[in-house]
């Protein structure tokens, strides 16, 4: 038990968090706890968890991507069309193109990172200007709504109705997405190719001389993340039914945000799938309960900011001096406090 | 060619060079391409749209010198514009006289120097990443925004506001002049200063810095106020020239303050760089956007042309490293 609490601090707190959160809604709203509430939370959250564990590997490369969120739009657009130009296609032909121009906009980073010693976050805010210019500039800002009967059709995957006469669903997304999560998880943590990616994002002079190969790093890294915002991107546009390319303008903030709340460190070595999940889900939970609770909308997003703040001073601030009980166990570790630079 | 590059050096900076050339590049290839380009009405309507991403640059540059950033800008911009304008409207609205004007361009700054206070404290005291720290401090600020203006926007201002945003004094546009008065005081302040002079210190090594006396952590809160109060100037010239305020005016430009702060050969680390190249840096950006525009490119295209420039300028910077042998 004490290990578990000293080697994951973060998760033990954002599980406690959110288990204080959830106790709170369930008792001052009737609707929280109910299934169809719950499906409904996996059903939003699942698109920006698909964007969290993609930018988890970038993050825990030592690296961090500004351009996935315009990406994943651009992968929408693109999609789309080509999916028109070969006269509809499905699901297999959908996943395959949304995967591969997702990889291959990662790799246009991971080349200006590697080949050309530019910072990443000065290179993904070059792509982002350019990802997002372009796509404006080419489609004038028009949606689609037009879009192939397959990609729109709810795919429900589980179904249940409920006392009340409404539905609970499992959709599509939420079955990729826990495949994301997992193959995300697999590679980090069962492969070799993982550790060498934490090995890279600690200390990347010290992982070269070791013979791991870096640029072999960074291109998985940030085309393992165009993949999942290639997936998030299709998904996104199945889950809203339309593509609108602003639609994910802003969000790679928000999922940045998410994923440091889930204990992901700036300047890399540090992070875990199921903190990362864990930080998607609080700040979905809190908007949810904030609904619930009658809050006006236009209130959430600064609750939510609020929150976020609190929780990265909080974290920030060394676990012993908060919890005196644990200082015995933490010393040894307790030097990790700040962050590293970002590559 | 060796001596013309220390002649050169001496008298502008090595940094200068990668922005000269580029405002040389632009000024060149655009005079080129379109015969409006090189011509008063050009260099009017940059002088008038210069100053709200220049302002803004200023704010981003001050934390990126100490190795941070500051992402909430923007929306720090927008909340002290809204403080101007509802002591502008509790006073009469249109009829509000220059003492409201005064006291709300003073409440503004101080709302800016607040959100850079709480940044400022977050980040010294705890040593949280400045752009986490920033990062939520922006989604707070534009929830905060959206919250109180319900997503609406405030106008209705008096008269004598419009000429700070497109009014002229002897020929200047007043928001250029209060651009170069702004320019004018981060480089003094950078250059001249104990406060800049420990700001380069901390973005070089923060460790070394405060094992060598500087109160680091006073330093710090100073410089993220700063970046408040800059922000809280950029958002008053906002006010003035859009003649309403609205939370989300000026988002875009957040990470085109970051484009402008290394275009113009900031150091992404901290540590290094001056005020003057990336002044520059602007000028080159706003030029292209007015030359685009001549040709008939519409905002998204610049922002996209904006984006390739940065990375034209960064592979030009790892080639002149490679080729002349010396690494950085």
């Amino acid at each position: 038990m004490h290990n578990i609490v000293r080697h994951h601090a973060t998760e033990v707190v954002l599980t406690a968090v959110i288990i204080v959160m959830g106790a709170f809604l369930t008792l001052s709203t009737d609707r929280f706890l109910t299934l169809g509430n719950v499906f409904d939370l996996l059903n939003i959250s699942s698109v920006n968890i698909i964007f969290a564990v993609g930018l988890l590997v970038v993050l825990i490369a030592g690296g961090i991507d500004i351009s996935f969120a315009v990406a994943a739009s651009v992968v929408q657009y693109v999609t789309v069309l080509a999916l028109g130009g070969i006269g509809g296609g499905g699901w297999l032909s959908g996943f395959l193109i949304a995967a591969s121009v997702g990889v291959l906009l990662g790799l246009i980073n991971a080349v200006l990172i590697h080949r050309f010693r530019i910072i990443s976050i000065v290179a993904t805010i070059a792509t982002f200007n350019i990802y997002f210019g372009l796509l404006m500039f080419f489609t004038k800002g028009v949606s689609i709504y037009a879009l192939p009967d397959w990609l729109t059709t709810r795919v429900v995957l589980y179904e249940r109705e409920m006392a009340d006469g409404s539905w609970a669903e499992i959709t599509l997304p939420v079955a990729v997405m826990i495949l994301c999560v997992m193959t995300t998880w697999l590679l980090l943590a069962r492969t070799t190719t993982g550790r060498q990616l934490f090995a890279f994002g600690d200390n990347p002079e010290g992982a070269r001389r070791f013979g791991i190969p870096i640029g072999a790093m960074q291109f998985i890294a940030f085309g393992w993340l165009g993949l999942m915002a290639g997936i998030a991107g299709l998904m996104q546009a199945h889950y809203a039914q339309e593509v609108v390319p602003n639609a994910l303008y802003g969000r790679e903030l928000d999922v940045l945000a998410a994923v440091v709340l889930g204990g992901a460190r700036l300047g890399g070595g540090k992070g875990s799938v199921l903190g990362c999940v864990l930080g998607v889900l609080l700040v979905s939970v809190t908007q949810n309960g904030l609904n619930l609770m009658g809050v006006s909308p236009f209130a959430f997003k600064m609750i939510v900011g609020a929150i976020i703040l609190t929780a990265i001073t909080l974290s920030s601030v060394r676990l012993e001096k908060l919890a005196p009980i644990l200082s015995r166990r933490t010393q040894d570790t307790g030097s990790t406090a700040g962050e590293g630079e970002i590559r | 060619m060796t001596g013309f590059a220390r002649r050169f050096n001496a008298i502008f900076g090595a940094d200068m060079a990668g922005p000269l050339t580029a405002l040389a590049a632009v000024l060149v290839i655009m005079g080129l391409a379109s015969p409006h380009f090189l011509t008063a009405a050009t260099f009017g309507s940059v002088a008038f749209q210069l100053p709200e991403l220049g302002v803004l640059t200023l704010a981003m540059l001050v934390p990126i010198l100490t190795g941070g950033l500051n992402l909430a800008i923007t929306f720090t911009a927008n909340i002290a514009g809204l403080t101007l304008a509802w002591t502008l409207q509790t006073h009469g609205g249109a009829d509000a006289g220059p003492g409201a004007f005064l006291v709300g361009s003073c409440l503004a700054l101080i709302v800016g120097a607040l959100s850079g206070l709480v940044m400022g404290l977050v980040i010294a005291f705890t040593r949280a990443h400045p752009i986490l720290v920033s990062l939520s401090m922006m989604i707070f600020l534009r929830g905060l925004g959206e919250f109180l203006t319900r997503g609406g926007d405030i106008s209705g201002f008096p008269a004598f506001i419009a000429p700070i945003g497109h009014g002229s004094v002897l020929g200047i546009p007043v928001p250029l002049l209060i651009l170069v008065a702004c320019v004018l005081a981060s480089h003094v302040l950078l250059s001249r200063t104990r406060l800049g002079f420990s700001t380069y210190m901390i973005g070089s090594n923060i460790e070394s810095a405060r094992y060598s006396g500087i109160n680091t952590r006073k330093v710090l809160v100073l410089v993220y106020m700063l970046s408040g109060i800059m922000a809280a100037v950029a958002g008053i010239i906002m006010l003035a020239r859009f003649n309403s305020v609205r939370v989300g005016h000026g988002e875009s430009y957040l990470l085109i303050t970051v484009l402008a702060c290394f275009l113009g050969g900031i150091n992404p680390f901290g540590g290094f760089g001056r005020v003057l190249p990336v002044f520059v840096a602007l000028v080159v950006l706003q030029l292209l956007s007015s030359g685009l525009n001549l040709l008939g490119a519409n905002q998204h295209l610049t922002t996209a042309v904006w984006g390739i420039l940065l990375i034209i300028v960064m592979v030009m910077r790892w080639a002149s490293s490679t080729f002349t042998g010396k690494t950085k």
